[in-house]
């Protein structure tokens, strides 16, 4: 039989028996409900989490230090790499860094403690430079005030434990001045025949003591993971190129002050981003091989991963229970066609029905059922699905907490739902088409 | 079509039995028989005389457990089931005594039927139907349901599904069974002009001599499964 004529009377026979071949269709959509309700979750909460950890730099960032400096905080290596064979961690090493495929910035870490003056009252704390680029980071998302106005603003966002030191009332603090004293690096100028090395020629520096005024824009409650690289961020934010511009003496800069560095200045570490976390291995990779030490938590996001896959497998497992009693329900209903339509079947044979035929018709039916039913599924899902984000989101605007999308039903879901239910609605249809396929038809004409 | 020799369906020594546990129940048994083209064959017998057994295995709704039967020049038990299902849809047309027409189907879709199954174009399908319909004088009633006929309507409803296709051979079982006297025999006359017209070959199951002698050329009787007698009427 033709394809048209099958469908034809593939949908004949369900409208047939309407109310029935309608319930067991609501099954089939329920099931696909259920699985699309759990697996979205699942996707909605990966891509929160992955989204949140994206931005937080946490993922996508790869620390770049001096081999020498690793060195330092490992035990004695059995084959120390030879200091000249260690590239300087320069301009030059960033600038090649810069060129690396996908990689999206590459900055220093610019971190030094120091002293706050607020209403009169001095405060120790760590000062961080925070790279413009940060803006976008979901670390910043719940922040009291707003982020830095412009790469060069004289302007601090400080963490609320610094915020708590410095006022009760946190909130006060926005848009009040504080002060910064730091030690400013001032290069000297080399020494004439003090080193008979041309490599040694590095400049000492003098230690200036500075202030800088900064007004306050924001506080943040979590400390931006931007700074694992420094292990341990700053409690005072501050734009990287204001940060930069301070010229502040930092901790490794004494270590540095008496290694060579062919008198260019060297950078303690940098922090180089990758475009997405999936590329942070092949930059480490490329980094590694210019003779530099880096640090990343690719495992991390291997891991989780891993916990997601297991999180989705899970889901997708509970929410297959409802599609398997829905299958059970079309094999149930289509063996109870077969009792119906008996002499119907022998009838078909009679007029030169081919056994093939009788099997695609049930066929036929199970897959409209499957697919009716996978259809009005994924959007009874998607329906379920924007029904808990509304109230995750009311739930969590009484909490002061801000929206977040714990829902996702990406295309493929729908695509992969909807072809599901058909894949196992004809699964169901097998064993009751492939009987009605071989009822002998004199006996099926018999049948009254 | 023909096996060569004017024969439109052969059965040699053709057997069917059923085993019920240690009985077996022989409902044809041995029978030969050549049905030539054209020709109108009654099988005469009372009932579980075996009949209608034979008509199912010559109609290809049936194998047989012994001989074989030919059509169109081939043993119809080497058929796959596939090629036994185009010998049904191409080559035989049937007719039943409770007409077997598909109660929720107008009559016209009934008709359109084996159109379907024989996967003939759609754009000939209209013409083929009412031309079958036409034949049996129910052209206007294409958009009626099997219930809203008569008896005899039903009855003629399924000639015309049986001849839509243009077979060679038309099986009918019985199929006055169910009407009185009166309509009976429209259907027989009907029948009977179908064969002459069209040159079609019939062979018809009935209990009914009269029917038989009167329509019939050629009466087969059958009892106990068995050939009884093969008369051709002058």
């Amino acid at each position: 039989m033709k394809a048209g004529d099958l469908a034809e009377l593939a949908l004949r026979n369900l409208r047939e028996a309407v109310l029935r071949n309608s319930l067991t269709t609501l099954g089939v959509a329920v099931g696909v409900a259920s699985l699309v309700a759990m697996l979205s979750l699942g996707v909605g909460l990966q891509e929160l989490a992955s989204r949140r950890l994206s931005n937080s730099g946490l993922f996508d960032t790869v620390i770049v230090m001096p081999r020498r400096n690793m060195q330092g905080m490992r035990r004695a290596a059995p084959n120390p790499v030879p200091a000249k064979e260690a590239p300087a961690l320069d301009d030059d090493a960033r600038k090649t860094m810069e060129r690396l495929p996908n990689v999206i910035e590459v900055y220093p870490q610019i971190r030094f403690p120091t002293e706050v003056r607020y209403d009169g009252t001095p405060y120790s704390t760590i000062v961080a430079g925070v790279p413009d680029s940060a803006r976008g980071n979901g670390a910043y998302d719940g922040i009291q005030g707003s982020f830095f106005s412009g790469p060069n603003a004289n302007e601090a966002i400080l963490q609320i434990e610094l915020a708590k030191d410095l006022s009760e009332q946190t909130s006060n603090l926005i848009g009040k001045e504080l002060v910064v004293r730091y030690a400013e690096r001032e290069a000297l100028p080399p020494q004439t025949g003090a080193s008979s090395d041309p490599s040694g020629g590095a400049g000492g520096f003098s230690i200036v003591p500075r202030e800088k005024r900064l007004r306050i824009v924001g506080i943040i409650e979590t400390e931006p993971a931007a700074g694992f690289g420094g292990f341990g961020s700053g409690r005072l934010l501050i734009p990287l190129e204001v940060a930069s511009a301070l010229r502040a003496a930092q901790v490794n800069d004494l270590r540095d002050a008496v290694r060579t560095t062919n008198g260019k200045p060297v950078y303690a570490s940098l922090t180089v981003r990758a475009k997405s976390p999936s590329q942070v291995e092949a930059i480490e990779t490329s980094i590694k091989n210019m003779g530099f030490g880096t640090f990343s938590l690719l495992d991390a996001t291997r891991n989780l991963r891993l916990f997601f896959t297991i999180f989705d497998l899970l889901l997708a497992i509970f929410g297959s229970l409802a599609l398997a009693v829905a299958t059970l329900g079309i094999i149930n209903t289509l063996v109870m066609a077969i009792l119906e339509r008996r002499r119907e079947i022998g009838i078909l044979k009679a007029l030169g029905a081919a056994d093939r035929d009788v099997k695609q018709l049930f066929f036929v039916e199970a897959g409209v059922m499957g697919l009716l039913g996978g259809t009005l599924g994924a959007g009874l899902g998607w329906t379920i699905g924007k029904a808990i984000t509304f109230g995750t989101n009311l739930y969590l605007k009484r909490q002061s907490l801000p929206a977040a999308h714990v829902f996702s039903v990406p295309w493929w879901l729908v695509l992969g739902a909807i072809a599901f239910a058909v894949l196992v609605s004809l699964a169901a249809g097998l064993y009751p088409a492939t009987r009605a396929a071989r009822l002998n038809p004199v006996e099926a004409l018999r049948y009254e | 079509m023909t096996t060569g020799d004017g024969v439109a369906v052969r059965a040699e020594r053709v057997s069917r039995h059923y085993e019920m546990g240690a009985v077996v129940i022989r409902a044809v048994d041995d029978v030969t028989l050549a049905v030539r083209a054209g020709e109108f064959v009654a099988l005469l017998g009372s009932s579980g005389s075996g009949k209608s057994t034979l008509l199912n295995l010559m109609a290809g709704l049936d194998r047989p457990t012994g001989g074989a039967i030919f059509a169109n020049g081939r043993n119809l038990s080497e058929l796959s089931s596939l090629e036994l299902a185009r010998y049904r849809s191409k080559t035989v047309g049937m007719v039943f005594q409770s007409f077997n027409l598909l109660p929720r189907m107008t009559l016209e879709e009934n008709v359109e039927l084996p159109l379907r199954l024989a996967e003939v174009d759609r754009g000939e399908r209209g013409a083929r139907v009412q031309e079958a319909l036409e034949r049996v004088k129910l052209e206007k009633r294409l958009s009626h349901r099997p219930s809203e006929l008569s008896g005899g309507e039903q009855q003629r409803a399924a000639l015309a599904r049986a001849l839509v296709n243009r077979p060679t051979l038309l099986f009918a079982d019985e199929p006055t069974g169910n009407l009185d006297s009166a309509t009976g025999e429209s259907i027989m006359l009907l029948l009977k002009e179908i064969q002459q017209k069209l040159g079609m070959t019939i062979v018809m199951v009935t209990h009914e001599r009269p029917l038989a002698e009167r329509f019939a050329n050629r009466i087969v009787a059958l009892a106990d499964g068995k050939l009884l007698r093969d008369g051709v009427k002058s």
